[in-house]
C-alpha cells in the first residue's frame, strides 16, 4: 500500500468510527474547479487548462455550551495535471477546553493572526498550503499545544509547535510556479531537530474601545523557506527565526484603520516589514441595501529589493461591493501597484450562493509590466494570468 | 367637616395635577422603562432561531441560527449568532456588545480562515442575512436607543389591551424615521411593530405570537413575522428551544471563544 491509499484508508476508518461513536455533526463540502490560463506555459508539461476536485468532510461535537469541543476536518485535493498539487492534509483534529478564566487545546488546528486584507504579515502558526492558491490563505494543520488565559477585553496565549509542517509547491507540470522546481523531498533545516524542532509562540490580545491591539513573539522554525539552487532544482532551507508582531486595528462609524508590523532576525540577519491602511465603507449605496468598501494598503519592507515577498514598496487599491441580498453576493477586486519596479498585479474574487447548497466562487489574477531584476518573483508569474470558477456542494 | 372636605379637595386636586403632569411622551417613556424592567434579571438566555426568507414569487431559503445572549448591568447586552445553516455559512458567528446611544462593538468569526474581524457597525439599517430582518429590529431594545411618544390604548386580540407608542430612534445611522409600537398592557409583550423608513412611508410590519412564559416570569414568542410592504417580501423567525440561566459569563462572550466553533 502507497502513502496515499493508507492515508485514505485510515481516514475513512477514522471518519466511520466517529459518527458513529460521537454522534458527531457532519457536514462538509465537495467542490470541483476549473482553471483557465490565457497564455501557454513558460515551460514543458505545463498545461493551459486544469480541473480539480476537492473534499472537506467535518466532523465536530460540542457539549457544556459550546465550553468543549471535538473537531476532525481532513481535506482531500486531486489534480489533473500536478502531481504536487494532488494532496491531502488533517485541517484540523482537535480539543478545546474551556473552564473558567482558562482555556486549552491540545491537537492539529488553524490560528490567524492579523487585520490587514493584502498582506498577512503578522500571522506565523500555520503553514501556508501555496498549491492551494498564491493568495496565502490556505493554510495547513498544525500540531499544537495552547493555553490561554482570557479577560474580559481580551486574552494572552501560550503555543507549544511540537511539529513542523514544510510548505507545498507546484510540481513541474503545475502553473504558478518558480522557473525551478521546488524539491520538496529534499528539504533542509538549520536546527538539527529538523521537522522536530519545538517551536513557541506567545500572543495577547486586548480590545480598549474602538481599538484592537495584538502583540505576538514566535521562535522556532521559519515557515518561508530560503530558496537555495542545488542542480536544476531548488531546495527549500528552513531557519531558525524569532518573530515579534504588531497588529492594531481602530474601528469606527464607517472607517477601519489598520498595521500589522514585524521584526524578524535569524542568526545572520534581520529585517523589518509593515503593511497599514485603512477600508472605508459606503453603507446602503444608492438607497439599496448593497455596501461598497473602498480599501487602499501600503507595504514596505526593509530588504527592499532582496526581500522574499513581492510586498517590498506597494500599493494596494481594491473595492469589496457586497450586495447583502438572500444568496449572498460579494465581490472584491484589487490591484497592487510596485512603486519600485511598476509592476501590477489585477485579483477579482467574487462569490454567489445558488439554492441552499450549492456556492459558485470565481477568481480571476493578471499580472503585467514585471521586470525579470527588480520583481523576479512576480517576473516568473507573467504567463500565468488565470481565470477559475469552482462549484461547491456543501452537505 | 370642612376641614375633611377641604383635604379631599386638595387630594383630588393634587393627584389631577400629578396625572396631568404626565405628558404622553413622559408616558411613553414609562412604558418603555416599565417593559425594561420586567425583562430584568434574566442573566443569559439560549435559544434556535429559524429564518425563513419567503420573495414576492413565494420562493423560500431557510437559515438556523443559535443565540446566545448575556443580561449586562448598566450596559447593553452581549450576545452571540451561531450560524448553523446554509451550509456554505456554517461556523460563522457574531459577537455584539450592544450600547445604548453609543455605537455597538462587533466581530465577526468567519470559519474558513478561522479569524476574527472587528467590523464597523454602521451598518445597521442593511439587512440580517438577505432577510428582512435590519441589524437594528434584532439588536437588544435599549431604553435610551429611543424616544417615546404614547397615543392611545386600544384591544389588540386575545383579549389583550395595547399601549400603542411611537418611537423615534435617538441613535445614528437608522434606516427609519419612527417606529409605532404595540405591546399588551399586562405584560408587555410585544405584539406589533409597523416601521416608517426615511421617508416617512411605511416600510415593514412585524407581528410576534405564540408567547409563552420562562421559567415563570419571561415571555417570549414563538414566531416574529416581517412583511415588507414595498418589496412583498417577508421573513418569519420561529423559536424554539429557550432556555434561561445556564450559567454563561462574560468569558463566554469573548472574541477569543469565537475561535471555540
Amino acid at each position: 500500500m502507497n502513502m496515499k491509499t493508507r492515508t485514505a484508508l485510515l481516514t475513512s476508518l477514522l471518519m466511520t468510527s466517529l459518527t458513529t461513536s460521537l454522534q458527531a455533526d457532519v457536514s462538509g463540502n465537495i467542490a470541483v474547479e476549473g482553471r483557465y490560463f490565457s497564455h501557454n506555459g513558460l515551460y514543458p508539461l505545463q498545461e493551459n487548462s486544469n480541473v480539480s476536485i476537492s473534499l472537506q468532510p467535518e466532523f465536530r461535537k460540542r457539549w457544556d455550551n459550546d465550553r468543549k469541543s471535538f473537531t476532525f476536518i481532513p481535506f482531500y485535493r486531486w489534480d489533473n495535471n500536478d502531481d504536487e498539487r494532488s494532496h491531502g492534509d488533517i485541517r484540523q483534529l482537535d480539543t478545546t477546553i474551556a473552564t473558567g478564566d482558562w482555556e486549552y487545546q491540545a491537537g492539529i488546528s488553524k490560528v490567524f493572526w492579523g487585520v490587514t486584507e493584502s498582506q498577512h504579515l503578522v500571522d506565523i502558526i500555520n503553514q501556508t498550503d501555496s498549491v492551494e492558491n498564491i493568495d496565502g490563505e490556505d493554510k495547513l494543520g498544525q500540531p499544537m499545544l495552547r493555553v490561554s488565559r482570557i479577560f474580559d477585553e481580551g486574552s494572552i496565549g501560550l503555543y507549544v509547535l511540537p511539529y513542523f509542517r514544510e510548505r507545498t509547491f507546484a510540481g513541474a507540470s503545475g502553473r504558478l510556479r518558480t522557473p525551478l522546481v521546488v524539491d520538496t523531498d529534499n528539504p533542509r533545516f538549520e536546527s538539527s531537530d529538523d521537522e522536530r524542532h519545538i517551536d513557541y509562540a506567545l500572543r495577547w490580545n486586548h480590545t480598549f474601545d474602538a481599538v484592537d491591539l495584538g502583540l505576538s513573539y514566535f521562535d522556532g522554525t521559519s515557515r518561508e523557506p530560503e530558496l537555495q539552487q542545488v542542480g536544476a532544482s531548488l531546495v527549500p532551507y528552513y531557519r531558525q527565526i524569532q518573530q515579534v508582531g504588531l497588529d492594531l486595528q481602530y474601528t469606527s462609524d464607517s472607517w477601519l484603520w489598520k498595521l500589522e508590523a514585524i521584526r524578524r532576525e535569524n542568526a545572520d540577519t534581520g529585517y523589518n516589514a509593515a503593511v497599514g491602511g485603512f477600508e472605508y465603507t459606503f453603507v446602503g449605496i444608492n438607497d439599496s441595501s448593497a455596501d461598497l468598501g473602498a480599501i487602499a494598503e501600503y507595504h514596505t519592507d526593509s530588504r527592499d529589493k532582496l526581500a522574499t515577498s513581492p510586498f517590498q514598496n506597494d500599493i494596494f487599491l481594491g473595492a469589496r461591493f457586497t450586495l447583502n441580498d438572500a444568496q449572498s453576493t460579494e465581490l472584491l477586486a484589487g490591484t497592487v501597484f510596485d512603486l519600485d519596479s511598476n509592476s501590477k498585479t489585477l485579483r477579482i474574487e467574487a462569490s454567489r450562493r445558488i439554492g441552499d447548497d450549492i456556492k459558485i466562487n470565481f477568481e480571476a489574477q493578471a499580472v503585467t509590466d514585471t521586470d525579470a531584476t527588480d520583481d523576479p518573483l512576480l517576473h516568473s508569474l507573467r504567463a500565468d494570468d488565470f481565470v477559475q470558477l469552482e462549484f461547491q456542494r456543501f452537505f | 367637616m370642612k376641614i375633611k372636605k377641604i383635604i379631599l379637595a386638595t387630594c383630588l386636586g393634587l393627584m389631577a395635577s400629578v396625572a396631568h403632569a404626565e405628558t404622553s411622551q413622559e408616558k411613553g417613556l414609562r412604558i418603555a422603562k416599565e417593559a425594561d424592567a420586567r425583562d430584568n434579571g434574566f442573566k443569559d438566555l439560549t435559544a434556535d432561531m429559524k429564518m425563513i426568507l419567503k420573495n414576492r414569487a413565494g420562493k423560500t431559503s431557510t437559515r438556523n441560527i443559535r443565540i446566545k445572549t448575556l443580561e449586562v448591568n448598566g450596559d447593553g447586552d452581549k450576545s452571540m449568532s451561531l450560524f448553523d445553516s446554509p451550509a456554505d455559512v456554517k461556523g460563522t458567528t457574531m459577537l455584539t456588545y450592544t450600547h445604548g446611544l453609543k455605537a455597538d462593538d462587533q466581530w465577526l468569526y468567519l470559519p474558513a480562515l478561522r479569524r476574527v474581524k472587528r467590523i464597523n457597525s454602521r451598518n445597521k439599517s442593511g439587512p440580517f442575512m438577505g432577510s428582512e430582518f435590519a441589524f437594528e429590529d434584532l439588536g437588544s431594545q435599549e431604553v435610551e436607543k429611543y424616544t417615546y411618544n404614547f397615543l392611545r390604548e386600544e384591544p389588540c386580540g386575545s383579549g389583550w389591551t395595547c399601549n400603542v407608542v411611537e418611537r423615534k430612534p435617538a441613535y445614528q445611522y437608522s434606516g427609519y424615521s419612527r417606529q409605532v409600537v404595540w405591546s399588551d398592557t399586562k405584560e408587555h409583550r410585544l405584539v406589533k411593530v409597523d416601521f416608517y423608513d426615511r421617508k416617512n412611508a411605511k416600510l415593514k410590519t412585524l407581528v410576534s405570537s405564540g408567547y409563552k412564559q420562562y421559567i415563570g416570569h419571561y415571555w417570549r414568542p414563538a414566531t416574529m413575522n416581517m412583511q415588507n410592504h414595498l418589496t412583498g417580501k417577508s421573513t418569519t423567525l420561529t423559536w424554539s428551544n429557550y432556555k434561561f440561566r445556564n450559567g454563561l459569563t462574560s468569558r463566554d462572550f469573548n472574541k477569543n471563544s469565537l475561535q471555540r466553533r
